[in-house]
């Protein structure tokens, strides 16, 4: 192979880069639009530069608790990253080695990953308003009548909308497990064994540091998949108990000034952290991994 | 090892039971289970538990609830436990009368199938172009790891924001339009940018793409560079190549991609719902629009014949390829 490159690689190149722009174009457009001044619109052109938006916003959105939908989905998105981070590792120990039904529960992760959101979130919906009946009845033939007065439902961010959320970032987390043992050299834990290390001792020295920056992908993809989620969380979640994405996209038809724009800004800056710390982060790991042989 | 210390806490147990029969019995059949539970063929299940009962709680009974509601009954207040066909007799009312023009239900699944194929074949088309690019055309491998990532970020940011940043540059008086009256291409602005079709498609080829690019990717890196070396030799053009080795062999990649991207727009309802202007029917819709009138036995019918409909296409994409294999 010469040097000189080839003339399609200057016609793809032209392609990706047009599908870059396409990309970071219209984000970069709403960054720039949040800034607008006060007297300014929805669109181009710009009356001035300001963050009045993002001060109007940090007051609040109207009748919408902006911000309380903002710490929900920044505490659900924790909760599901740990998880996804703690259950896929699991999972991926027991796959590796294999267990009866094994089959079963990936075509299962696999089902919830392409089952359309919209029918897991009505199934946990309906699910969830049947054990309510049921929690009501079991009290009432009790004789509970003080919780059954008080008792409103389960449904809610953390029992309904975190397990709707891990339906959708587990496979994630499962897949990537999988791709990740499937390359793990296992001499490395059978020279563990051989020096007399407990199973617990190889895991903590010597897997997890080696599975390390794997594990950041994976919380990075529990944390961004759960802070976005709209669709199957839309019908998971106990009345009020909107997430920042479902506030969103109602806004969508009810907002007509740059205020969804700094809310856009203000969202994504949360979710270009996010990404930006994790890939730091794997980089480290990697790195140290990387001295460590 | 951990055979040696199992012998020793067997003798342990069998020392004390000289001393105390009975409750030695019980300490020694406490033992057995623990070992049981903590020996190395139990682990594997134990381990697997969280997700397994994770999915079994959340999605499996889910969904068999929402099939058993579908055959319920429903007014105004509340829902009662039946056995009733109506649901889906009014899910496809005037289906079979109406013939040969379209009942509501088949309308909207048309409607969906074509969203299904122009978001399809436009994100195959694009995704297949820039993965090629990535794996063939870049030749190190920091460049094609940064130029990958560059094309992921995007994925890890809210769908929702992306859907509205459309909305400065294809509204009424967008940058787009005003590019084209600057230029004299038109008089008027164009309204057909924005809450239309157009817009539809374009919002699904932006936010899934990048479910083609990543799987085609990964099958494209796996492909022997000697075999396209081979096929140069052998007096095949670049396209001959392109055509008869690596479309072949990015298969499982392209059959990966295709049923994320199909089965996202089938049961889309956000996309449609925010650059449709709340205009455009899907079958998504349908069933978000039911729920929020509490019809949850019609919404749950409506919401199994849409699953039937994806896993008939899963199905048939599926006996491409053996998805497992590509892990």
């Amino acid at each position: 192979m010469g040097d000189r490159r080839p003339p399609a690689f200057y016609a793809l190149a032209a392609v990706f880069g047009l599908f870059v722009l396409f990309l970071y174009g219209p984000m970069l457009t709403i960054v720039v639009l949040s800034f607008q001044g006060p007297t300014g619109g929805l669109t181009f052109p710009m009356h001035g530069v300001s963050t009045h938006w993002f001060v109007s916003l940090w007051g609040g959105l109207g009748v919408v608790d902006i911000w309380a939908a903002f710490g929900r989905s920044l505490r659900l998105g924790l909760a599901v990253m740990v998880l996804t981070v703690v259950i896929s590792l699991l999972a991926g120990y027991a796959f590796r080695r294999g267990f009866r039904g094994s089959s079963l529960v990936f075509y299962t992760a696999v089902a919830s990953l392409i089952v359309p959101s919209i029918i897991v979130s009505l199934g946990i919906g309906v699910q969830f308003r049947l054990l309510d009946a049921a929690i009501k009845a079991a009290a009432e033939a009790l004789g509970l009548a003080a919780f059954t007065e008080s008792f409103a439902t389960s449904a809610g961010t953390f029992t309904s909308g975190l397990g709707a959320h891990l339906t959708w970032t587990l496979p994630f987390g499962l897949l990537i497990m999988f791709a990740v043992f499937n390359r793990f050299d296992g001499r490395y834990e059978e020279a563990a064994r051989d020096l007399g290390a407990t199973p617990w001792q190889t895991f903590r020295h010597v897997v997890l540091p080696l599975i390390a920056p794997s594990l950041v992908g994976i919380a990075l993809f529990g944390f961004t998949l759960s802070w976005d989620e709209a669709a199957r969380s839309s019908q998971a979640l106990g009345s009020d108990q909107n997430t920042l994405p479902l506030e969103l996209t109602g806004l969508t038809t009810t907002v007509t000034n740059p205020e969804i724009y700094a809310l856009g800004t203000a969202t994504t800056t949360v979710s270009f952290a996010v990404i930006l710390v994790s890939l730091l982060l794997f980089r480290t790991l990697s790195r140290r991994q990387a001295r460590g042989r | 090892m951990e055979r040696v210390h199992r012998g020793l806490s067997d003798r342990e147990a069998g020392r004390t039971a000289v001393l105390e029969p009975a409750s030695a019995l019980a300490t020694a059949r406490a033992g057995v289970w623990r070992r049981r539970l903590t020996s190395r063929a139990a682990a594997p299940y134990w381990q697997a538990a969280p997700l397994a009962l994770v999915f079994a709680f959340f999605f499996v009974l889910p969904l068999v609830v929402m099939v058993v509601v579908s055959f319920w009954r429903y007014n105004e207040y509340s829902i009662t436990p039946a056995l009733v066909g109506d649901n889906y007799v009014s899910v496809f009312s005037g289906c079979v009368a109406e013939l040969p023009s379209l009942c509501l239900t088949f309308k909207t699944y048309l409607s969906t199938l074509k969203f299904c194929v122009l978001a399809w074949a436009l994100t195959l088309l694009l995704g297949f172009t820039v993965a090629y690019f990535l794996a063939f055309h870049v030749r190190s491998l920091t460049a094609q790891m940064a130029l990958f990532l560059v094309c992921t970020i995007p994925f890890w940011t809210s769908n929702v924001i992306r859907m509205i940043s459309w909305v400065p540059l294809l509204g009424r008086n967008g940058l787009v339009n005003g590019f084209l009256i600057t230029a004299g291409m038109t008089r008027e602005p164009q309204t057909w940018l924005l809450f239309s079709d157009f817009s539809v498609v374009l919002a699904f080829v932006h936010l899934y793409t990048m479910f083609m690019i990543v799987p085609i990717f990964n099958s494209m890196s796996r492909i022997d560079r000697a075999l396209l070396e081979a096929a140069r030799d052998a007096g095949a053009s670049g396209w001959q190549a392109l055509w008869n080795v690596v479309v072949p062999l990015s298969k499982p990649g392209i059959v990966i991609g295709s049923i994320f991207v199909v089965t996202m727009v089938m049961g889309d309802y956000v996309t449609i719902g925010v650059m449709g202007g709340q205009q455009i029917a899907s079958i998504g819709k349908v069933i978000q629009v039911q729920l929020s009138y509490l019809q949850f036995p019609l919404a749950a019918a409506n919401a199994v014949v849409l699953l039937a409909a994806v896993l008939m296409v899963i199905a048939a994409m599926t006996r491409l390829v053996d998805v497992r294999k590509e892990l």
